[in-house]
């Protein structure tokens, strides 16, 4: 069915079509929609969950485990300092081998409070194991949506999965949206851990230093399957529906010279940069990175990069820059933009490209 | 691509009326964008909403600084927030008003008395009158899409059929 | 009218005379420039609280209205110190302060000011332990029943049957019974007031700050956009749920109540529930079923207030 959705709408559709038993959630600005949808959906009886109102972030999350290890599916959603006070449960979720899906929207941290986009909550979570994804469009929202359940629910994954949606730039804006029915896309999940009352077993329990290390290669081992689940999922993605997601999104970049990387809805603006700086003679091509944990390999070649970095580690670098640097060896431009909702239009973006001086760093706003 | 401001206050349905822009933009055949602009969210204060129609896929997210059109659903907040800031020079304006307000003048001005449309055909919701669909009938008479995409859009948003009642008056009453 | 009487309002009138109510003092900490809705009661509140607590008073604020009320860097509404803090940590925030004012010597008033869900949700654990610890502070909830800041999604302190976007059919469990667990800890002060009668809150706010050790105000604070009534009812609809009983005010001194006079005479004659709940538009879908658990209830808790406050329980 095509119609007209916000960002957090189509995350709160997509799970009406996954059809999660059970959903744990804490409102959060710009969170909020997506729970509200839901409660809205439970109450007219077109969602079967059980919608558990928790009283914080971290319950959320521990009540997602709770849920989920009983085997049965199951989803929340959060934001920013919701996301930071569930920290401990999200480690948690993802050494438990828990394929909970979480929808958390992209916003900047305080003190000072600030509600709008930025990237460095989720990233903060990159060590923890879970698969995390950065969408830019609403149709994007609702594709990786129902994606995530079918990955994480793979036997070779049971690992959770974080969609990441920009705060109130992709997650409060209107756009088309196919509402495709899932159908069997997503199959019944079958936790083969899942607790057994005939079945007894210990769960978490402690673990010696002679046996601990092995449970954490495991997940890393999971973490490396992932990535042809991913690919999998993703070609049959296209199959069924016939809408084509990848590890990046890439555009003009075939006779590129100098590429723009992003995430999320910049990622989607720095194409309108390019086709700007094509006409200036400049042969801009544009990579969106939309899957960062697992970190994809990037198709780079020989360019110039210009990598735009809506985050920022302290004491180190922004975090795409640096960890492209780290796995490939390549200096980039590294534009610090966005942070906290700032204003970065395709006319900056093309700026940066036009100004790039390779193996620095560019704070946008504070430099000149 | 066609670029719109829509000026309001919050709680007077500013941010459904982008959305029912982009409906019935879309039910037309085109792509649109509708995106709030939140400040401090509260009842009463001044809000914009951007809302983008283009005939392919729109990328761009950040703010519209030269409308084509702006619309000003309550005229208070010409007193408050320069609503012309940035207009394409042959932009044009919409606003809800009887006559055209003093500050206004020497801009491409139309208007329509939707408070008075909304307080006629009874769309008042706690004591406010309901201004979204009725500027829907207004918009489609300046041709932004066909009176059939607007009255489709609006009965796929509310089933009360004062809302399309009111867009009607709107279209008729568009000066 | 006399010469000079005609002068004296003439000057009254020219000078502005400030209106103040009695019992209260004159000075403002809350300027004319918050952000808050048209009716609110929070700001209402915390200009009562600060009249009473006067400037050497700090406020940490969690995420809550209050953040917002504020204004926006580089600007602030409010003329005391205030310290934004993170959702759950006020009380665990404030202990820190008042154990470092009190290393310092310093009398400097530590007031927690959060929202229900602040307090009764994510918050209690950190109010648990501060109270539990005897921390030198006052504690004040500000409660408009739901989640304000966010949208107005439910609360543990959303009554029975409200309607808030996150319980679109009403709500199906009762109110968190916030001040009997607040009870549980025995402290010296511990108080229930509502933005409707100012005077009242500032006496208990006075009454609390001359306490040493942990103090507790809960305060009902009637909320136009979330209650959906006309930002104008706001006292009314405050006093309206003190008339009806389904909010008591009292104090509680360790473990000695007293009731406040309005509560008393809504114990002895009280108004209708019905007349509360229409008043709002979150009640509108509300059950006659609803409505008699509700009254079951007020009338429970307000026999075992009386019979707590006569000592026989």
């Amino acid at each position: 069915m095509l119609t007209v959705s916000t960002g957090n709408n189509a995350v709160a559709a997509a799970v009406r079509q996954a059809n999660p038993a059970v959903v744990a959630a804490y409102p959060i600005t710009p969170q909020t929609e997506i729970v509200e949808q839901i409660a809205n959906y439970v109450t007219n009886g077109s969602l079967k969950s059980k919608y558990i109102p928790v009283e914080s972030e971290h319950s959320a999350m521990a009540a997602c485990i709770g849920a989920s290890i009983t085997g049965v599916r199951t989803f929340t959603a959060t934001s920013s300092h919701g996301l930071l006070y569930m920290h401990e449960m999200v480690n948690w979720a993802a050494g438990a081998r828990l394929p909970i899906v979480m929808a958390n929207v992209n916003r900047a941290l305080g003190p000072g409070w600030n509600v709008w986009a930025e990237h460095t909550d989720a990233l903060q979570a990159r060590d923890t194991g879970w698969l995390q994804v950065y969408v830019s469009t609403v149709q994007e929202a609702y594709d990786a949506t129902l994606m995530a359940f079918r990955i994480a629910e793979d036997r070779r994954v049971y690992l959770p999965v974080m969609i990441n949606l920009d705060g109130f730039a992709l997650s409060h804006i209107s756009q088309q949206l196919e509402e495709s029915p899932a159908g069997d896309f997503i199959p019944p999940l079958v936790l083969d851990h899942a607790i057994q009352t005939d079945a007894p077993a210990g769960y978490g329990c402690m673990t010696s230093s002679a046996d601990y290390f092995r449970i954490r290669y495991d997940i890393e081992r999971s973490m490396r399957d992932s990535v042809q689940v991913i690919k999998e999922t993703e070609e049959a993605f296209a199959q069924t529906f016939g809408r084509k997601y990848s590890w990046t999104e890439e555009y003009r970049c075939e006779d590129a010279d100098v590429l723009i990387l992003a995430m999320g809805t910049l990622g989607k603006e720095a194409e309108v940069a390019v086709d700007i700086l094509r006409n200036e003679g400049v042969k801009a091509g544009s990579m969106r990175v939309r899957w960062i944990r697992p970190f994809p390999e990037l198709n780079l070649g020989n360019r110039e990069l210009v990598v735009i970095d809506r985050n920022y580690s302290f004491g180190f670098g922004g975090i795409l820059a640096t960890s492209i640097r780290a796995k490939t060896g390549k200096e980039c431009y590294n534009v610090i933009a966005g942070l906290g909702g700032q204003e970065v239009t395709y006319h900056d973006i093309a700026g940066f490209v036009r100004d790039r001086r390779i193996g620095e760093e560019f704070w946008f706003g504070v430099d000149a | 691509m066609y670029e719109i401001r829509l000026h309001s206050r919050g709680g007077q349905g500013g941010v459904t009326a982008a959305k029912l822009i982009a409906l019935a933009s879309f039910r037309d055949g085109k792509y649109a964008t509708a995106a709030p602009f939140y400040g401090a969210e509260r009842r009463g204060a001044p809000i914009i909403s951007f809302i983008r129609i283009d005939d392919k896929p729109i990328k761009v997210y950040s703010q519209i600084h030269n409308p084509d059109l702006i619309v000003v659903l309550d005229p208070s907040i010409l007193d408050l927030v320069n609503v012309f800031e940035g207009l394409k020079p042959d932009g044009k304006v919409l606003i809800n008003a009887p006559d055209i307000p003093k500050k206004a003048e020497g801009y491409q001005v139309q208007h329509v008395d939707l408070t008075g449309i909304a307080l006629k055909t009874n769309l008042v919701v706690a004591g406010s009158p309901i201004l979204n669909t009725p500027v829907i009938g207004a918009l489609a008479k300046m041709g932004l899409f066909s009176r059939e995409s607007a009255a489709a859009a609006i009965k796929e948003m509310f089933s009360d059929e004062r809302n399309l009642k009111a867009a009607l008056m709107a279209y008729e009453e568009l000066v | 009218m006399t010469l000079s009487i005609k002068l004296s309002l003439f000057i009254i009138a020219y000078k502005r005379v400030q209106i103040v109510m009695s019992g209260t003092s004159a000075s403002e900490y809350i300027w004319k420039c918050t952000s808050a809705c048209a009716g609110c009661s929070s700001s209402l509140i915390l200009r009562h609280v600060l009249k009473a607590a006067g400037p050497d008073t700090v406020l940490v604020v969690p995420a809550c209205c209050t953040s917002v009320l504020q204004g926006v860097w580089p600007n602030t509404s409010f003329n005391i110190p205030v310290y934004n803090v993170a959702f759950a940590a006020a009380a665990a925030v404030a202990s820190g302060m008042a154990a470092a004012f009190e290393s310092m010597g310093k009398n400097t008033n530590v007031i927690a000011y959060a929202g229900d869900g602040g307090t009764v949700d994510i918050g209690i654990q950190a109010l648990s332990g501060a109270l539990e610890r005897g921390t030198n502070f006052l504690y004040i909830c500000y409660d408009n029943e739901a989640y304000g800041n966010t949208g107005m999604q439910r609360s543990g302190s959303t009554p029975l049957g409200a309607r808030t976007t996150t319980t679109p059919g009403g709500k199906t469990h009762v109110k968190k019974d916030l001040d009997r667990i607040i009870a549980a800890h025995h402290l010296p002060y511990m108080a229930t007031a509502c933005s409707a009668y100012p005077q009242d809150l500032v006496k208990k706010v006075e009454k609390a700050l001359s306490i040493k050790g942990p103090k507790f105000m809960h305060i009902l604070a009637p909320c136009p956009p979330g209650w959906r009534y006309d930002a104008s009812q706001t006292i009314e609809v405050g006093k309206m749920a003190v008339k009806t009983g389904i909010w008591a005010m009292y104090e509680r001194e360790y473990d000695s109540l007293t009731l406040s006079g309005p509560t008393k005479a809504a114990m002895i004659k009280p108004a209708p529930l019905e007349d509360y709940l229409k008043m709002q538009g979150r009640f509108s879908s509300i059950t006659e079923d609803t409505i008699r658990v509700i009254r079951g209830e007020i009338e429970r808790n307000l026999r075992h207030l009386k019979a707590e406050a006569e000592g026989t329980c």
